[in-house]
Order: structure tokens, then sequence, then C-alpha cells
């Protein structure tokens, strides 16, 4: 009875410390002011995710600071900053005005921090070993999301890749049962180039998908893709990279098959004339050598800011993303923003204030 | 005529013998299920349960090594913080239950105990995430424990009022009848006696409670880092399991089956624990 | 100084009036404060339920203002507006889904769990029985998301690559039943999710008919016994009949429980609600692993009071099912049927 009393008096005395928790704890930054946040809490696109886990663990070792995110895919991100119950959102579909509509603290900036790949990735024990990567058509993408491509030795497909010939398996389509920036860039793109796709399925975050298994976030389809033999589903680059997944070469607005990497995702964003605000998509460029499918993502942030010791720590953080962060995209295979673009997202994040004042701390802001 | 009646005996006896064997046969499968489930766990996850496993951080995306300390952490200190919370409300319940129980309330707080039994456990997430995070915390710690608290108190509450039936009037009565008013009658002789049954029920909803993913999902997020505030979203082991689970990455996937068998560990020690406990008091107190 | 021969020199009081409880009322300001501490927190219990329910109507009203029956009826799930499709939210495949999946694992579970229990209270010795009924009420323990990721790593390529296969080689030729098996072999499907949600509850039937068989009046078994008949005739002719209320109770416990699985579902199920087709070999998804993987995303106003409805719907369904079968098994077990008497 006595050790009873004893345990459960601990447990009370635990409870009241661990709930007397406040705002932050003392880690103490190398950088980041005194009275910044030193926790903070992210959610959203799955495409980047990969990234930014790196991003974020390498900023922990730098600063000290905990920027906690969460991959609940472009959709949850959109619902969490809209809701204000996470300090900044993430995606890589645009946000439409009816979502920007429902924001509860006003007005939303996109602030882009990579470009990425999306790229369609199979699993064929037969090819297995091969060294050579598929190539896929407009044609033959829509097709075989659509359903009207059943089956791997499809002429149409075998025409590109004599390879498939004696495949005789149908195809398992792999996408995304979550509202997804990646499938909003890969269906912009399927309506860019196919009527037939504009016609029944169209574009957007969730779509209404006439085949497939569903998967939740970039890591549900490549884990889906891993594990069913015969399948084909869509990845940002380092999904199929990490997971040794292949990359199916695409054939661009130019008539080239491009294999996506850093190189030919940078050349999508070429040329193009970047708005104000930044949201603009890059999915069928017409670069030669560009990789057709590719996009920006963004952090999504409030541009008046409520929360004094989050708001100095946000945009630190974000001005550490578009500047130093760049250097971790290369390893990862996303592309580094071009220069105007980091200009731009400088002049956004300029934009966020607290208290009416400019949020960004002052030793930044030069 | 009597090889007829033979030869109809004989008939029933093979069928008497043929359901038999049927009924032997979904004896064996449904038994066999349970070890060959706990074998695949235990073989698939023993691999991942190194040091780093229990003290590390998540490394980040597609990197190998880490651990999910954070997870484990998390939810330790939801559970305790959902018992604190639903501990006394289920207790309380099932009391009022038992001794006040002709009253037109009592009927009342049993059906409304047995309905809070039957939520579906995503339901009780939609419903703190529009209570608590919504309002109140974003995605956080507390949210989660409060979930949590919100699956435990009608476990508690029906448990504790079985066993507070099973003590017999005759005790009750022999204490008022010495004039003990009569809280301290449930509190201090009808409660004792049945202490070591409390600490089985309160048990068990914390071995329920550890395995609940759905409403966390909504509620608590998930945490890559160490997180004792529980204001900030925090990570639990069933969060862990399932995004691994689904995730592509080998090493995701281990540490995945390793953290199932971890919690099938902790469910499994809480209740022999439980059991042992109680068999000692039974023994000591005799 | 109080001494105990005292209490003889005390009057005797009028008789206390006593209280509809189990405890007279005996009048100590203890008692005021207890019964107020304890009367709260079971109000707020009943106070939690209501907060519970209103809140989910309230959060749904939008969508079951804008959809209505449809609501039900209709098979387009579609959250964003664009040209070719309006916005609508028909939850028909969610219902489908769960509808399929439970039934299907009924239909595996229960002869499972009949013919167990059977074993237990009918046929094996009382240590064996005992010891058989506790390994198969452990499944009760293992958490859902363990019943996930073994599924999704054991079960499904084990569906996929022999399980399926063979059934489409049996029941293919099969005019209406080969409906059932068309299809390429995923592994996760509508018939993977079923099998996952029947070993789930699988030990919930098994406990109930334990306790139903166990109630079973001595004297109707040996009567048959002594007019001859076998093991199984008494079974089939005086037990069975007997416990099948029960037993139908027991089931619909399973089938509530069923309904409102999330996770092992979710991680097995393929996700993916295209077409309400007659094949179990097609992905789906079911109420609750819909609102899972959905949940955290209804951005729009009317998309998320969407997915609050089908947390209704949900609630609902699964509370009418338990409640039909705790009447059930509580008949059973405190009078049983009359005709047997």
């Amino acid at each position: 009875m006595k050790k009873l009393a004893i345990i459960m008096v601990g447990a009370l005395m635990f409870g009241g410390f661990v709930f007397a928790q406040g705002g932050n704890d003392g880690v103490s930054a190398k950088t980041s002011g005194p009275s910044e946040a030193k926790e903070l809490t992210g959610a959203g696109a799955t495409f980047p995710a990969v990234l930014y886990s790196k991003w974020f663990s390498e900023y922990n070792k730098l600063t000290g600071v905990q920027v906690n995110y969460q991959s609940i895919g472009s959709g949850g991100g959109i619902k969490s900053i809209n809701d204000m119950t996470v300090d900044f959102g993430a995606s890589d579909g645009i946000m439409t005005d009816e979502q920007l509509a429902a924001a509860k603290g006003g007005e939303i900036v996109h602030i882009p921090t990579t470009i990425g790949a999306v790229v369609p990735t199979y699993n064929i024990p037969e090819l297995a070993n091969s060294q050579e990567t598929l190539k896929f058509t407009p044609e033959t993408i829509s097709g075989i999301f659509l359903g009207d491509i059943k089956t791997w030795n499809d002429p149409k497909l075998v025409a590109d890749n004599p390879s498939l010939k004696n495949v005789s398996k149908d195809i398992v389509v792999a996408h995304r049962s979550d509202g997804s920036g990646t499938t909003n860039i890969f269906t912009s793109y399927l309506k860019a180039v196919s009527e037939s796709w504009a016609q029944k399925v169209g574009a957007g975050n969730s779509v209404q998908w006439p085949v497939g298994l569903g998967g939740k976030g970039n890591e549900g389809v490549a884990g889906v893709v891993k594990q069913t033999p015969y399948s084909i589903g869509y990845v940002e680059l380092a999904y199929a990279n990490q997971n040794k997944l292949p990359a199916g070469q695409v054939k661009n607005k130019s008539g080239k098959f491009v294999t996506a990497n850093l190189k030919s995702a940078s050349l999508a964003a070429q040329g193009v004339a970047l708005p104000d605000d930044m949201k603009v998509m890059l999915v069928n460029s017409g670069n030669p050598d560009a990789f057709p499918i590719v996009g920006f993502t963004w952090l999504l942030v409030y541009t008046k800011q409520t929360d004094a010791a989050k708001a100095p720590a946000v945009t630190r953080m974000l001005w550490w993303a578009i500047h130093d962060g760049e250097q971790y995209c290369e390893a990862l295979d996303y592309a580094p923003l071009p220069a105007d673009a980091v200009k731009k997202a400088e002049a956004l994040i300029k934009k966020i204030t607290i208290n009416g004042k400019q949020a960004l701390p002052a030793d930044l802001s030069k | 005529m009597r090889d007829l009646e033979l030869a109809r005996i004989r008939s029933r006896k093979i069928s008497a013998a043929f359901f038999y064997g049927l009924i032997i046969l979904a004896t064996v499968l449904s038994i066999s299920i349970l070890f060959i489930i706990i074998y695949h766990i235990f073989v698939s996850g023993v691999g991942a349960l190194d040091f780093d496993f229990f003290t590390k951080i998540p490394k980040p995306y597609g990197e190998a090594g880490g651990g999910i300390a954070p997870a484990i952490l998390g939810t330790l200190i939801m559970l305790l913080l959902a018992a604190l919370i639903a501990i006394p409300i289920g207790v309380a319940t099932a009391i009022f239950i038992v001794e006040y129980g002709e009253t037109k309330l009592a009927t009342s707080v049993r059906f409304a105990v047995e309905l809070l039994a039957e939520l579906p456990s995503i339901v009780v997430g939609i419903f703190i995430w529009a209570l608590v995070v919504r309002n109140l915390t974003g995605y956080s710690g507390f949210a989660g424990s409060l979930a949590l608290a919100v699956i435990m108190i009608p476990i508690i509450a029906r448990s504790v009022e079985e066993i507070l039936k099973l003590v017999p009037d005759t005790l009750r009565e022999a204490a008022l009848a010495l004039g003990t008013p009569r809280w301290k009658v449930v509190l201090f002789i009808v409660i004792p006696t049945v202490l070591p049954g409390m600490f089985t029920s309160i048990m068990l909803a914390v071995a329920r409670a550890a395995g609940e993913t759905a409403p966390l999902l909504l509620t608590s997020l998930g945490n890559a880092f160490f997180n004792f505030n529980l204001r900030r979203p925090m990570a639990a082991m069933p969060l862990q399991i399932y995004s691994y689970a689904i995730s592509p990455y080998d090493d995701w996937h281990k540490k995945a089956w390793g953290a199932t068998l971890l919690l099938i560990a902790i469910i499994g020690i809480l209740s022999g624990a439980v059991k042992y406990f109680t068999r000692r008091w039974n023994h000591e107190s005799r | 100084m109080k001494k105990p021969w005292m209490v003889l020199l005390q009057k005797p009081r009028p008789s206390k009036e006593t209280s509809p409880g189990r405890l007279p009322l005996i009048k100590d300001p203890g008692d005021r404060v207890f019964s107020v501490i304890i009367g709260s927190a079971s109000v707020f219990v009943i106070v939690l339920l209501s907060a519970f329910v209103l809140l989910l109507f309230y959060d749904s009203l939008e969508s079951i203002g804008r959809f209505g029956l449809t609501f039900i009826s209709g098979s387009a799930w579609n959250p964003v507006e664009t040209k070719l499709n309006p916005v609508s939210f028909g939850a028909l495949p969610f219902i489908f889904g769960t509808i399929v999946t439970s039934a299907v694992a009924l239909i595996l579970a229960t002869p499972l769990a009949i013919g167990s229990a059977l074993f237990i209270v009918e046929y094996a010795p009382l240590w064996l029985g005992k010891i058989v009924s506790f390994i198969i009420e452990l499944l009760v323990a293992i958490p859902s998301v363990a019943y996930g990721i073994w599924g999704l790593f054991v079960l499904v390529p084990f569906m996929r690559g022999t399980v399926e296969p063979a059934l489409q080689t049996i029941l293919g030729p099969i005019p209406v039943l080969g409906a059932l098996v068309e299809g390429t072999p995923i592994g996760q499907d509508l018939l993977t999710g079923s099998v996952i949600l029947a070993i789930m509850i699988l030990p919930t039937i098994l406990s109930v008919s334990r306790e139903i068989l166990q109630n079973v009046p001595r004297l109707q078994k040996e009567g048959m016994l002594a007019l001859g008949a076998t093991k199984w005739e008494v079974l089939t002719g005086a037990v069975l009949p007997y416990a099948r209320g029960g037993i139908v109770g027991g089931a619909m416990l399973g089938l509530a429980r069923a309904i409102g699985e999330t996770m092992a579902v979710t991680m097995v199920i393929g996700n993916s609600s295209t077409k309400i087709s007659p094949s179990l070999l097609t992905p789906g998804y079911t109420i609750a692993s819909a609102i899972a993987n959905q949940f955290t995303e209804a951005d729009s106003a009317v998309y998320f009071s969407a997915i609050v409805e089908l947390g209704l719907l949900l609630l609902l369904v699964a509370s009418v099912f338990n409640i039909l079968a705790h009447f059930l098994t509580q008949y059973i077990l405190k009078g049983g049927d009359a005709r047997h008497a």
C-alpha cells in the first residue's frame, strides 16, 4: 500500500513538472536571439520532406532550435496553416482562392524553398538489373494512369522500350490517397499534355483517379511501388533515388527523352518569368533539355504574425533555408533556387510582420 | 432391420467425428494465428533493438541509424498524463454507479459509459481535434493525452464497476452499523479490498491506450525531436510505427518492427506485472 | 474518554431513512462533499458524451445541409472543384467498403469462433479449455497498428502471391462467384482488409460465445445424451439452438468492433475508392480509413464538414450494433429462451 502511494505521488509530481513546461526550454542557441522561440512546428508537403528533414536536423545542430516538420501532405499543410494549428505550412500546390479565403489569420505568403522533379517510378522484376530506365511519353503516362494502357507489353510502351516486349503482366497503378502537391504538379503536367486527361480528370491536389492503389504521402507511394511487383507510381526524385527505385525518362516538349536530375530540373525554371508572389508552375518547360515534370515547393507563412517569440524564429529559419539551406539540395537531387527566385523570396520574407514591424531579425535584414 | 439401425448409428457416429474434426481444425487455426503474428513480430523486430534505438532521435530521411527515443518518451508521457486524468474520473464514476446504483442518474451514467466505451477511436480523435487542437493548443501532446484519457475512462469505469459489485454488501453494512459515515465506508473499507483489482483495471486501460494510433494522428501529430512540452506536438510509438511502416525505407521498416515488438512487450509486461502483484497482494493480506 | 461500554448508555435512535441507494443515509458532512465529488465526476461523463455527439453534429451540419441523403447514396467523392466534377461528397464507396469488409470478416471469423468455443466448453478438459481461451483472447491485447504492420508485410504478400491467385483459379470459372475474384491480385484490397478484421474480431466473438455456451442448462444436454444422442447431435439439438441468440449478439459485438477499426484496415486495404465493383480483389476504403487518411487535409469548410459527417455516421452505426448486441447477450445470459425454460 505504501509503495503504491509513493509511486502515485511520484507520478503526480512528474505530471506536474511535465505540464508546467512553458513555451520554451533552455537549449542555448549560437545564432538565435534570446527572446526567439526555440521550438517551431511545421507540417505539409511530403515532396520536399527528404530535404526538409536534412535541413532541420542541420539547423538544430547549428542553432539549437527544434523545427519539428511532419510530412502529412500538401493538403494537410494548407489546412493546418489555415487553422493555425502549426507555425508554418508546406505545399507544392499553389493555394486556391477558396483555400486562401479560409485562412484564419489573414494573408499567407508562398516562400519558395527548392525545386524538385516528379518522376514515374516502377517495379518490374525482370528489369531489376537493367541499367536502362524506361522511356515514357505524354501519351503512355496518361494512358497508364487513365487505365487505358493495361499491360506492360502494350505496343505503345514497347515502341519506346523493347525490353518490355515479354512482360505481359498487368500494370498496377499507385497514386496518392491524400491531398498532395506532388499530385498537383503531376496532374498539371498531364493536363497540359493530354487532352483526354484534361477532359476526364483534370488537375489539383486531389483528383478522381480512374484506377489504382492509394499510398499516403510520397513515402506511401514509394512504399507501394517498392513492395508491389509490376507497379508504377509518381514520386519526387529523392524518394526514387534513396530507395533504389528506377526513375523513368520522360519525353519533354521538345521531343527529347530526359532523365530527371538536378540539372534538368533547374533548367525547367530557366527563362520562366517569376511573379512577385512566386506562385508559378514549372511543368512542361520549353527548354530543350529540361525535365518536363518539375515544380517549386513553398513554405506557407502568415504575413501578420501573432506570436512575438515565434515571428523572428520563423523568419530567421526561412532566411537560412533560402540561403544556407540550398547547399544541401544537390546531394539529395533537389535543384537549388535560382538567383532571381532567391531575390523574390527575400522580398516576400521581408513582408512578414509582427505587431506592425518587420519580423525578420535585425541582424539578418541588412 | 438391425442392419439398418446399425448403419444409421454408424453414419451418425461418422457425422459426429467429422464435425469434431472441424471443431478441432477451427481451434487449431485460431490458436496458431496468435503464434504466427508474435513470431513475425519477434523475428523481424528483435534485430532493430540496439542501444541507439532506445536513446537517439531519428535521422533525416534515407540516413541509416538513429533511433525512436522521442517516440518512446512521448508514449510514456502521454500515457501518464492520460492515466492521471482518467483514473479519478473512471473510478469515481464506477463508485457512483455501484454505491448510488438505483437512482435514475446512475442508470444514465452507466449507459453513457457503455456508449463511450464503444466510440471508434478515430472519432475520439476528431472530437479532441475540434475541441482542443483547433481552438486551444494546435497539435500538442496535451491533446493527445486528452484523447487517450477519453478512451481510458470508460474502460476503467466498467471494470472497476464489476469489481466493486463483487464486494459483499455485508461488509458495507457492518461498517455502517458501527457508525462509519458513507464516504468513509467507500474510501477506507470497500476500496482497499478491491485495490489489486482496480490496479488491474487501470493497467489494462493503460495497455489498451498504449497501442492507440488513430486519435494521435489527429492530435499529437508527431515530433522528430525530444519534447517534454505538452503544448507542442509529441511523438508516440504507434505513430512512429505507422509512418515508418508505410514508408519505402528498409531501415525504417526494421525500426517499425522493433517498435512493434517493444510495444507488445510493454503491454505484455504491464499485464504480467499486474497479475504478479495481484497474486502477491492476495497472499500477503490473507 | 470514550469507553466501549459507553455504547450501552446511548439512547436508541429512531430508525434512519434509507436512500434509494445501497447505503442508508448517515448525515455526515464528509458525505455531502463526497457525493458531490463523485456525482460531478459521473455527470462529467454524461456531459462528455453529449458534448461529443453535439460537436460532431454541429460540425457536420454544413455537409448535411448541403448534401442531405445523397451523402449516403452518392458515390462521387470529389473534394476539388474542377470543370468536369463539381464538389460533391457521396460516401457510398466508403459505406460499401465498410459493409463488405465487416460482412466478410464476420463470415470468416464466426465459424472459427464458434468452433473454438465449442471445443473449449464441450470437448476440452477444464485446464485445456482455460489455456486455449487464454491464448485466443490474447489476440485482443495486440494493438491495431501491430496488426497493420503484420498485415502489410506478411499478409499482403501472402495474399497477393498465394491466396488470391489460388482463389482465382478455383472460383474464377464459376459464374457468380467468379466476379468476386476478378482483377489483378494486388494484395492490398478489400479481401485482405476483411481477413485482418476477421482475426481482430475473432476473440470478441469467441469470448461471448464461450460465456453463452457455458450457461446452457445441463438438463437439456443430459436429457439428450440419455436418449442416446451423439455429442454432435447434442450440440446441434440442445446447445446451439439455446445459444443462438447470444452467439448472434457476440457476432454483432464483433461487427461493431470491425466497423470502427481504423489503423490495421488502412494499412492493407489499398485506399482507393474509384469504383464500387463486386470484386473483393479491388482496393477500397472503409469509413474509418477514409477519415484517417483525409482528416488532416480537409481544407475547405465543406470538405471538413463532410469528413466529420463520416465520423458521425460511423458513431451512429457502431452504437446501434453495440446496443443491439448488448440486448441480445444480456437477454440470453439473464433469462434465455423461454421455450426451453
